[in-house]
């Protein structure tokens, strides 16, 4: 039916300009924005006019050093050692603090160090919060990518198949992606909460008291891994789910071929299941990494990047700089880097995985 | 090799039969084509000797031993799917090998099977292609390709043409053909058209709702159906079917006529043609011929196709009654011209009129 409305240029327009126009105003903007602002000085609340900085935001945050103590010696040229017979260093803040010989140490501070032989070797950064929540969200992508695409296809696996019921199972395991990410946060804080949390309870429970109830959330050699765990779990359902139409994809003549040849459960999924799957397994490794380096809820409502830093991630520091510290450049900056870092890790996964013709 | 011998052999889904008792006696090296309309259960019954389906009841013997809970795979047999059922991330070579790769045989073994079954499918030139890059009949091929490699003592054959252009259907049917006779196996064939059942079978299983209609040689069926639906799904176009009034029965003949059929008699060795009152006279359209006078039928011309060797003209009888006949000749027929035609009256067909006909 050739109607006014399907041939008329103008009404098409007009009738896509609302919806561009938000985009536009919320999504194409602020992206671009987020560029500039990071190459300026913008506050969120200044007297002063903002002014162009160049580079300045990424070279605060991206600044690194390494420098070498070498011991205090005595005038025999042997190592100081202290009571504690700890060799003795010169401070640092010697080197960092208006030292007019070390300018590329200039307001740097000590990010992580090591010994080499008597030397002691220190990694300086002009961010350490910064570098340790890049650290941190690296940390947090490379378990949580491969962790929960596993299991999620372990799932997939068990709830593709004719049994009575597996549509309740299917519904428990989709669960936790329905409810909202604030309050599954705020559910896992109870469950690790030190004392009387639900894990701590159940722990010492299954093995009669022996377990030592502990701040989960607390203790920085824990607090990263229980918030890795609760992400996975809360995540799971829906890589699940998409594992899934990938399965049930793959033509079940293909299954009967395996049959006939033979062919047990672990050739069966390796021959047939597997690389019918290659396609689903690109889409939710890039979708699982881009979640991933996304991670923010989380940290916001358990941790706030503690305890001692240990949970600090990107998209909390941007945020937490942009309007915590009203810098709004800094944040933007951060920003920009974590779209760089999350574009060039998509493209090299779809490279990596690009099915040879 | 093996023969296959199916006793009463049933299958329900809960309370639906789909196969009601089916005794079929496959012989060893014999090509066996089952065919029938679409959900009479031919392919079911295929699934169910391959070891895809369970069987409800009864028995299935594949070279004398029963093998009704035996895997799939260990029933020696070698199953061609209508979808290829090719695997779209492997090379065609590694498509022919993959009961090899999964039977971990070495790679010696594996090259030397597949360069055999390359051989006799002639298809050497299209083994690192990737099945994208395969033609329809190509695919068909390396399907079959990794039925041979199996070395199997029973194949399987599960519509394989129909994807197929009418042309393609052609060559592949002549292969599939020529495949028998070289390899000497025992072959299944299961198919909805009853030209590739023909021209394979040497012996053809017609089914319907899940039961055997008649079982025999391609020719017994067509010149000796034993009922109205295996006269009018053999042959192609179907057989005419005329209500008659029999007049008096003799032994094996009986004088049948109608308004529109002048009486004559016909053979009648059927069970259950009455010695008077209704019955079904079946005529093929290959055994009318246009008469100019005296003709058993007459009517007026509804439409003529021309195909160049044959004619096929549909007819209206007087009573409103449609035929069809089919002239082995190019001849011109106008619509709405008056013709009579005639039949050897030994070539006529008698069936009871209680029983269904309805071919589709």
């Amino acid at each position: 039916m050739a109607h006014d409305l399907t041939r008329s240029n103008r009404a098409g327009w007009l009738m896509a300009l609302p919806g561009a126009a938000l985009i536009a105003a919320f999504i194409i903007l602020p992206f671009f924005l987020a560029f500039a602002f990071s190459l300026t000085n913008q506050r969120l609340v200044s007297p002063n006019p903002t002014e162009y900085v160049g580079f300045e935001n990424y070279r605060n945050m991206l600044g690194l050093a390494v420098f070498t103590l070498e011991p205090e010696r005595d005038a025999d040229g042997k190592a100081v050692r202290g009571a504690d017979g700890e060799i003795e260093y010169p401070r640092l803040r010697k080197f960092t603090r208006g030292n007019p010989d070390y300018p590329n140490l200039r307001n740097k501070r000590e990010w992580f160090g090591w010994r080499s032989g008597e030397n002691r070797v220190v990694v300086l950064a002009s961010d350490v919060v910064f570098m340790k929540s890049l650290v941190n969200t690296v940390f947090f992508v490379l378990v949580v990518a491969p962790v929960q695409a596993g299991a999620a296809l372990g799932l997939a696996l068990l709830i593709n198949q004719k049994l009575r019921g597996i549509n309740l199972f299917r519904a428990i395991y989709f669960m936790p992606v329905v409810v909202s990410i604030v309050v599954v946060s705020l559910l896992w804080k109870f469950i690790y909460s030190p004392g009387d949390g639900l894990l701590n309870n159940v722990l010492s429970a299954a093995t009669f008291g022996a377990f030592e109830p502990r701040d989960w959330l607390g203790n920085t050699s824990t607090a990263m891994g229980a918030v890795i765990a609760m992400s996975i779990w809360q995540g799971v359902g829906f890589h699940m789910v998409i594992w899934l139409a990938g399965l049930q994809n793959i033509s079940p003549t293909l299954y009967e071929v395996a049959k006939i040849e033979g062919s047990g459960r672990w050739q069966t999924f390796r021959y047939v299941t597997w690389p019918g799957l290659r396609n689903t397994a690109v889409l939710i490794l890039i979708v699982i990494t881009m979640q991933a380096f996304a991670l923010f809820a989380q940290i916001n409502v358990m941790t706030q990047g503690g305890p001692l830093d240990s949970t600090q991630v990107l998209v909390f520091q941007a945020v937490e700089r942009g309007y915590g510290k009203q810098d709004i450049s800094g944040g933007s900056a951060i920003s920009v880097i974590l779209f760089l870092l999350v574009l060039s890790i998509s493209i090299l996964q779809r490279v990596m995985t690009r099915e040879r013709a | 090799m093996a023969d296959v011998i199916l006793r009463n052999v049933r299958k329900s889904y809960g309370s639906v039969d789909v196969i009601k008792g089916v005794d079929i006696d496959i012989p060893d090296g014999g090509f066996v084509v089952f065919v029938g309309p679409s959900g009479c259960g031919k392919s079911t019954l295929l699934r169910m000797i391959a070891g895809l389906e369970d069987i409800s009841g009864g028995t299935l013997e594949i070279g004398g031993e029963v093998v009704n809970d035996v895997q799939a795979s260990e029933r020696g047999i070698a199953m061609v799917f209508q979808s290829y059922a090719i695997f779209p991330h492997m090379t065609v070579r590694e498509n022919v090998a993959f009961g090899l790769t999964i039977a971990g045989a070495s790679k010696e073994e594996k090259e030397r099977k597949v360069a055999e079954a390359a051989r006799i499918l002639r298809m050497e030139h299209l083994l690192d292609r990737r099945p994208g890059q395969l033609s329809g009949g190509q695919r068909q091929r390396v399907a079959i390709g990794r039925a041979i490699v199996r070395k199997p003592r029973v194949f399987l054959f599960d519509e394989p043409l129909s994807n197929l252009d009418a042309a393609l259907r052609l060559d592949m049917r002549i292969e599939i053909g020529k495949l028998h006779k070289s390899l000497g196996a025992t072959m299944v064939y299961v198919t909805h058209d009853q030209v590739e059942a023909m021209t394979l079978a040497d012996r053809i299983v017609v089914l319907k709702d899940g039961r055997v209609q008649q079982a025999g040689a391609p020719m017994e069926l067509y010149h000796r159906p034993e009922n109205r639906f295996v006269a009018g799904f053999i042959g192609a176009p179907s057989m005419n079917f005329l209500d008659v009034e029999v007049v008096s029965r003799d032994g094996n003949s009986a004088k049948v006529r109608s308004d529109v059929v002048a009486e004559f008699a016909a053979p009648a060795w059927r069970e259950g043609i009455p010695t008077s009152g209704g019955a079904i006279l079946g005529v093929r359209p290959q055994d009318l011929r246009p008469v100019e006078s005296g003709g058993a039928l007459s009517g007026s011309v509804n439409l003529a196709e021309r195909l160049g060797i044959e004619t096929v003209v549909d007819v209206t009888l007087r009573d409103g009654a449609r035929v069809l006949a089919s002239l082995a000749e190019d001849r011109v027929f106008e619509p709405g011209q008056s013709i009579q035609l005639g039949f050897d009256p030994g070539r006529a067909h008698l069936f009871p009129r209680d029983e269904p006909a309805d071919a589709d």
